[in-house]
């Protein structure tokens, strides 16, 4: 069966998808791709001008066509339909056959006919194209109009602010939005967005564009008003595209769009439509979840699932427009005749929230938030589930108060049919069977259901179903530590911040019981160090550390101890160089440059450690603490310095973090990377924090993760100077201490985060709990106190003395044996060692 | 001498060698031998070597309990080692021995055999 897709966007990609999983043998698949590179992620489009690339954008895996064998051809546009030869004719004039056709050719944006509306720099924005062309714009313009108040307009005038310009939004309606929430809501939605620096225009009718006088254009109003500016972005909304349609005699709909039934099957059962370009009951549905199910339901239908059907979407949204949160759910206007609502509105803080329930009072019928959306999750169900009301609905939108809880939905009253995520159509019971398949953790439930992974908006109310699901399946919603402490290591990051406590023997007697353990006690140890920072090897201290941190030496198989010294942003001096080579030939060492961009030295034994040191230390070296669970490395580029491309010191920048965050512990192992230019040769997105030069200044990235699970860092703030920067590395850094369990990396830290990434940028960025001061203070306190470890351990006698092979006997450890390789040691392997070990007993007697 | 042939008590060291909490190796007649000091004065000793990795370092690890056994926690691979028995809590095949050690004075003294 040959089947031909025309529209490689969003929906298109989800269906080619589908049809992979799907597997069917036989079938030939290709797919006409207008726009000159295949599906990206139309729904984060905007952070293309936070600088995510078309590649970061992209919606395909790698490998993805090379596995299905489904053919993409770019640039190539579909321009007629045969459908009587069942042929597809492209712009090229290449006449292609199918037995399905699958139209997902999505939306045009609407451009409202007024005089003008072609004039240079007018834009539209729903392409990568579109916006490079702004970009280009914006460097050469200081002002900007978004024509169009609704959801896409609002996320465009951010880009337009965020450029850089003096920005307006110029709205047709009374208000902001208009389709979403009522009149009270846009006015506290529009309090919001003046806030921000952007200038808002309700209820203006643009009749011609002509030319400006202090700018290029002039936008002239019915009301004979006008407004200047340098370039024009339209936002009007968007108009399905369905010329092919329209073109072959294919039913549309009331409102255009290519009419479909719910199997998604236009007017001629060999072709199908999805996605915004088809018209369901003469509905469009202008966001990408409808689309996906449509996807789903036609790369069935195709391969002979006769059963499924498409039954029409909730077109609740939620988002968050220049930081400001709005959604709007259901019946949000109250149309529903005899409905009433209930609204609760604060103009100081500018939120506004309405509740819109049935004439009895008894069902949740819409609902509209603006400025704080926490309760978005609960209320949709509510609604999607008919779930009855409590007797006082109003205490679902009002703040808490006294400490009172708010009436929680209950997960339970929820049935199993219930949608709990929308981007990924996962319900409530597909949850529950993931969890009782041994997910129970976020991460790992996000991992094998996908829910949560999209938008995250649900992650909260799949927390609430997993927890719900492991109490009532009887597994322990334990988050102990170990059998010592009936805490987690954030309770116990609490418990010692707070209580002041400084041992072990104070925590065990206060919080815990028996001894102690390999899991706590370096649980406790690090968590002294981040509170206190006192030096690791203090008496009342040692006996907490692990073997690494005790002999400040990553422990080897075969006993000994590597030797790393810190080379701040892989920088070091040619008689720096030199002397750890002399080290290192002096002790018999085996040397390797390492990923982390410095030299490790293996095969120190223990006895040997003090000395080596203390020449590393007389050469001007520090404890690298590549021992410890704590900042390993901050990796660079050149930078600007010496690299034509470069536009930020990206060298100088590393050996100013990796000297501020030196020594501090953590739950885990920390990397930072920075890159001086876009073109990121640091691969600081792989790294805890990557820091990457803009034009402007330095954008933050955080919770990236190479190694095992890689993980691309997600950014957190953009285009800051460096003191900035400095500030909320020092706020994230400190928030993770206090609050990861034990070795779990940020990556995963982040994975398990509630609230995704708003929370973490809400925290960080925006202060919302109310912590930074007191982070920012941790932080200064672990800065000042830092000492080199090994500095401190080789001038004290007490502590040096430990540094023994036997406690009783002077002679090396004669079991550490190595044999040549490559000409340097490495240590011998077990049939190696008895050949190996008379060799080095002739040499030690010689 | 009537003792027994294995409780021949050799003095490794003073007890103050040895930090509380945490254990030293003592080379007694060619044996590596781990010796833990827990809180107070309780001496423990068994085998230094690892079995896993053949490597001498048991005497590195941390100490504490698990119910009702001491243990030291091998530092390379994390497998625990009863201290009064010496035996593998992971891997019985991987347990070692246990050798009575006992303070006279100041002095560590410990029976290998
Ligand atoms: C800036 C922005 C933000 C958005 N935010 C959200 C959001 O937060 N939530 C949400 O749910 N939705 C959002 N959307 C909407 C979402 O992107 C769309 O619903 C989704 O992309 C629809 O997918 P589609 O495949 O139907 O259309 P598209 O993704 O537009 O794909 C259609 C593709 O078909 C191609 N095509 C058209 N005609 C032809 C032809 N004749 N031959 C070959 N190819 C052709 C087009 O070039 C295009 O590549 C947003 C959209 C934009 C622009």
């Amino acid at each position: 069966m040959k089947i031909l897709l025309i529209g490689h966007g969003m929906v298109g990609h989800k269906f080619l998808e589908e049809l992979a999983q799907l597997r069917q043998p036989g079938t030939e698949v290709t797919v006409l791709c207008e726009e000159p590179r295949a599906a990206y992620d139309r729904v984060h489009l905007s952070e293309f001008f936070a600088g995510k690339s078309a590649d970061d954008l992209s919606l395909v895996a790698p490998g993805f066509f090379e596995d299905s064998g489904f053919t993409l051809r770019l640039n190539t546009r579909a321009v007629a339909i045969d459908r009587r030869a069942r042929t597809v004719t492209t712009a090229g004039g290449e006449v292609l056959p199918y037995d399905k056709l699958v139209i997902a050719t999505g939306s045009v944006p609407f451009v409202p006919p007024v005089q003008g509306n072609d004039r240079a720099d007018c834009f539209v924005y729903r392409t990568i194209e579109d916006l490079e062309a702004m970009t280009a714009a914006g460097a050469r313009s200081r002002s900007g109009v978004v024509v169009g108040g609704g959801l896409l307009g609002l996320e465009c005038a951010k880009a337009l602010r965020d450029l850089g310009l003096e920005t307006h939004v110029v709205e047709f309606a009374p208000r902001l939005m208009a389709v979403q929430v009522d009149d009270d809501g846009g006015r506290i939605l529009r309090g919001k967005i003046e806030e921000l620096g952007v200038r808002v225009h309700t209820g203006r009718n643009t009749l011609e564009i002509t030319d400006g006088a202090r700018a290029r254009h002039r936008m002239v109003f019915a009301d004979g008003s006008h407004l200047e500016a340098d370039m024009i972005v339209f936002s009007a909304g968007i108009r399905p595209q369905d010329i092919l349609a329209r073109q072959n005699a294919l039913a549309v709909g009331a409102r255009g769009g290519i009419a479909v039934d719910d199997q998604c099957r236009s007017s001629d059962p060999d072709i199908y439509a999805i996605g915004e370009c088809a018209a369901w009951r003469d509905q469009l549905f202008g966001l990408v979840a409808p689309g996906y199910d449509m996807a789903r339901v036609a790369a069935r239908h195709i391969t002979g699932q006769t059963e499924v059907a498409f039954g029409g979407a909730d077109m609740s949204t939620k988002l968050k427009l220049m930081g400001v949160d709005v959604a709007s759910i259901g019946d949000a206007q109250g149309r529903t005749p005899d409905s009433r609502s209930f609204r609760y509105m604060d103009e100081c803080k500018r939120i506004y929230k309405k509740i819109v329930v049935s004439a009895d009072g008894k069902q949740l019928l819409g609902a509209v938030l603006v400025g704080n959306a926490d309760e978005y999750g609960t209320l949709l169900q509510m609604a999607l589930n008919r779930i009855a009301l409590p007797a006082d609905p109003e205490f679902l939108i009002l703040p808490a108060s006294d400490g009172k809880a708010k009436p929680g939905l209950g997960v339970d009253a929820l049935p199993d049919s219930a949608q709990i995520c929308s981007c990924n159509n996962v319900s409530k019971g597909e949850l529950c069977a993931a969890v009782a398949g041994g997910a129970t953790t976020l991460g790992a439930l996000k991992a094998c259901t996908k829910a949560g992974a999209t938008c995250g908006g649900c992650v909260p109310l799949v927390t609430q179903v997993m927890k719900a699901e492991m109490a009532r399946l009887g597994m322990a919603v334990n988050n102990h530590l170990c059998e010592h402490f009936p805490y987690s290591r954030q309770e116990l990051f609490h418990l010692i911040k707070v209580g002041g406590i400084k041992s072990f023997g104070e925590l065990i007697a206060r919080h815990g019981k028996g001894l102690g353990c390999d899991i706590c006690k370096p649980t406790a140890a690090s968590i002294f160090a981040s509170c206190w920072n006192e030096f690791v090897l203090k008496q009342e201290l040692a006996s907490l550390q692990d073997s690494n941190d005790y002999f400040l030496g990553n422990i080897q198989k075969d006993g000994t101890y590597s030797v790393v010294p810190r080379m701040p942003g892989g920088e070091v001096t040619p008689d720096g160089l030199i002397a750890v080579g002399q080290v290192a030939k002096k002790y018999g060492l085996y040397t390797k440059v390492t990923g982390g961009a410095r030299v490790d030295m293996f095969g120190a034994r223990l006895e040997q450690l003090p000395a080596i040191w203390e020449e590393l230390i007389a050469a001007g070296f520090e404890s690298g603490h590549a021992y410890g669970k704590s900042l390993r490395t901050v990796k660079s580029c050149v930078g600007s310095t010496w690299c034509r491309y470069g536009v930020g010191d990206s060298v100088g920048l590393a050996v100013e973090l990796e000297n501020r965050y030196k020594g501090l512990r953590a739950p885990h192992k920390i990397k930072f990377g920075v890159s001086g230019c876009t073109r990121e040769c640091a691969e600081a997105q792989g790294k805890d924090v990557g820091v990457i030069a803009t034009e402007k200044g330095w954008n933050l990235y955080v919770c990236g993760n190479g190694g095992m699970k890689p993980r691309h860092a997600e950014l957190l703030a953009s285009d800051l100077d460096k003191e900035t920067l400095v500030r909320l590395i020092d706020r994230f850094l400190m928030f993770y201490v206090r609050t990861a369990d034990r070795l779990q990396r940020t990556s995963t830290w982040r994975d398990n985060l509630e609230g995704g990434l708003d929370y973490l940028k809400n925290v960080v960025v925006q202060d919302s709990l109310g912590l930074a001061a007191e982070l920012e203070a941790q932080m200064a306190h672990v800065v000042a106190t830092y000492q080199c470890e090994w500095k401190t351990a080789v001038t004290s006698p007490e502590v040096r003395k430990r540094f023994r092979t036997f406690v009783n006997d002077g002679r090396p450890d004669a079991r550490i044996v190595f044999v040549e390789e490559r000409g340097q040691i490495r240590p011998a392997r077990a049939e190696e060692r008895p050949a190996a070990m008379a060799d080095s007993t002739t040499e030690m007697a010689v | 001498m009537t003792t027994a042939p294995s409780q021949h008590w050799t003095a490794v060291c003073s007890l103050t060698d040895i930090l509380p909490g945490t254990g030293v190796c003592a080379l007694v007649a060619d044996r590596h031998i781990a010796i833990f000091r827990l809180a107070g004065d309780e001496l423990y000793a068994i085998d230094n070597i690892d079995p896993r990795s053949g490597a001498s370092v048991l005497s590195r690890g941390l100490v504490g309990n698990l119910g009702d056994q001491l243990v030291v926690a091998s530092p390379l691979y994390k497998n625990h080692f009863d201290l009064r028995t010496g035996a593998c809590l992971e891997t019985p095949e991987h347990s070692v021995r246990s050798y009575p050690v006992r303070l006279s004075g100041d002095s560590v003294m410990v029976a290998s055999g």
